[in-house]
């Protein structure tokens, strides 16, 4: 079915829940979907499981931390270096009130991707001989050891795309991308923030990363690409 | 030894200039966050620079009005774009880094022991890091190369029999460059290629841990 298109991204989000384990895009700031994150904050639902490369200093999903919504968070960089401020999510964690399980990056998004693709687990050499094979299956191949890891699936995916047409195409914008067409596959609801929706046909075919099959909802947050300095590079 | 514990070494410039030696027109290199950032301000034209955010091929960073919001490296800097560069999603970018396509990573380190494990996401006291792409580029890439201080702030070896911290990876270093050495990780242990300037062998062992051997062609760096 084509995508719903919905005028807020507050109303995006009509149907989630306390407790919903939800993917998030972006790396660092870039491909992120702020809007999506403070709607999701204006929900006010709690018990959230958050799946993102990384939630710190200045990071909308911080948002989340300060006010007590994520009681997980599964990633490769729930903090950053910075040594000096420490973030609402990691006052959370050393309160004891939020979990980290801490994922190698790219064995994070093989994960997702395993659960977008209809892979239950799968073997990687990531990991092998430091904390995070502990617990893991432990398998050798040709002589090398790997580790089982399992896919990732989430309630909701909430991404950001630059453009879409009316049956959910996604385009990106450079290193905008990362995350965002894997975890558009891994979710029961995948939501995008889209700068701009277009008429079928409109998109060169080509051009498509996000096939519209794997696209939900569709919420227009339009941006101004002219003040780079609203968006904050890292520490 | 109080005194060589503290006494500088050379610049975090020329660091970079020593850890760009290592990189060769056609090699496909990753450059980790921190330090190894800046040996992208001097590398020799096509050598192309992979940012697992999803990115072959960036260039300088970005100043001033040709920065672009969506245009970053994985150390969260604004890049630009050499021309022949291309994009792509994260599970592909950790494909080409997990599947031995990168010829060369450089890393920071925090320590880094005899049999090149490395330690580099956390430091325990805090009792929580970050692993970033690091695991993944040194379980993948061909070459893994640490950039980093030799001594830690309060002047301690940061080359060490075994390492202490949490390790991001087991035996796999090939090459540590310091502000006060060159040194290669081998099989029957770390050999001191180069010293810095004003340093003897004698002095670098001092202030390293293992045992280091010192090959009759030892020699002071070069700039």
């Amino acid at each position: 079915m084509p995508p719903q298109i919905f005028p807020t991204a507050f109303d995006a989000l009509f149907d989630v829940f306390d407790g919903a384990v939800i993917l998030v895009g972006g790396f660092g700031h870039v491909g992120h979907p702020h809007n999506l994150v403070r709607a999701l904050r204006d929900r006010g639902v709690k018990n959230l499981t958050i799946v993102a490369n990384n939630i710190g200093l200045g990071d909308s999903l911080d948002l989340l931390a300060e006010t007590g919504q994520i009681k997980k968070f599964i990633g490769s960089f729930p903090v950053r270096a910075s040594r000096e401020r420490m973030t609402h999510f990691e006052r959370l964690y050393r309160e004891g009130l939020a979990e980290v399980e801490i994922t190698p990056q790219g064995t994070m998004v093989e994960r997702i991707r395993a659960a977008g693709a209809g892979i239950a687990a799968f073997y990687t050499p990531v990991g092998v001989g430091t904390i995070v094979e502990t617990g893991k299956e432990k398998r050798v191949f040709n002589g090398r050891e790997y580790i089982l890891e399992t896919a990732l699936p989430g309630d909701f995916a909430l991404i950001k795309a630059y453009k879409a047409d009316k049956l959910g195409n996604l385009t990106y914008r450079r290193t905008a991308r990362n995350f965002n067409p894997i975890m558009a596959t891994a979710a029961r609801v995948t939501i995008a923030e889209v700068e701009e929706v277009v008429e079928p046909g409109e998109l060169d075919p080509e051009a498509v990363v996000t096939p519209g099959i794997y696209v939900d909802r569709l919420v227009i947050c339009p941006r101004d690409y002219h003040d780079p300095a609203i968006f904050q590079t890292w520490d | 030894m109080t005194q060589l514990s503290s006494r500088p070494g050379i610049s975090r410039e020329l660091m970079a200039v020593r850890a760009a030696r290592e990189l060769r027109p056609g090699m496909y290199v990753n450059l980790g966050i921190g330090l190894p950032t800046l040996v992208s301000n001097f590398i020799e034209p096509g050598i192309i620079l992979q940012s697992e955010n999803g990115m072959l091929g960036y260039g300088p960073l970005a100043e001033g009005p040709e920065r672009d919001p969506d245009l970053i490296n994985a150390g969260g800097q604004y890049v630009t774009m050499l021309p022949g560069a291309c994009f792509f999603q994260s599970a592909d970018s950790f494909a080409m880094i997990r599947g031995g396509h990168i010829d060369v990573c450089i890393l920071g380190g925090l320590q880094v022991s005899e049999k090149g494990d490395l330690a580099n996401w956390i430091v325990p006291e805090r009792g929580i890091g970050s692993i970033g792409g690091a695991m993944d580029l040194v379980t993948g890439a061909k070459r893994v190369i640490v950039l980093m201080e030799h001594r830690d702030r309060q002047g301690r070896p940061k080359i060490l029999k075994e390492c202490t911290y949490p390790l991001t990876g087991r035996r796999v270093v090939s090459l540590v460059i310091t502000d006060l050495a060159v040194i290669d990780v081998t099989p029957d242990g770390m050999v001191l290629r180069e010293v810095a300037p004003g340093w003897t062998p004698e002095e670098v062992q001092a202030v390293t841990e293992p045992r280091l051997i010192v090959p009759p062609d030892c020699q002071e760096m070069n700039f």
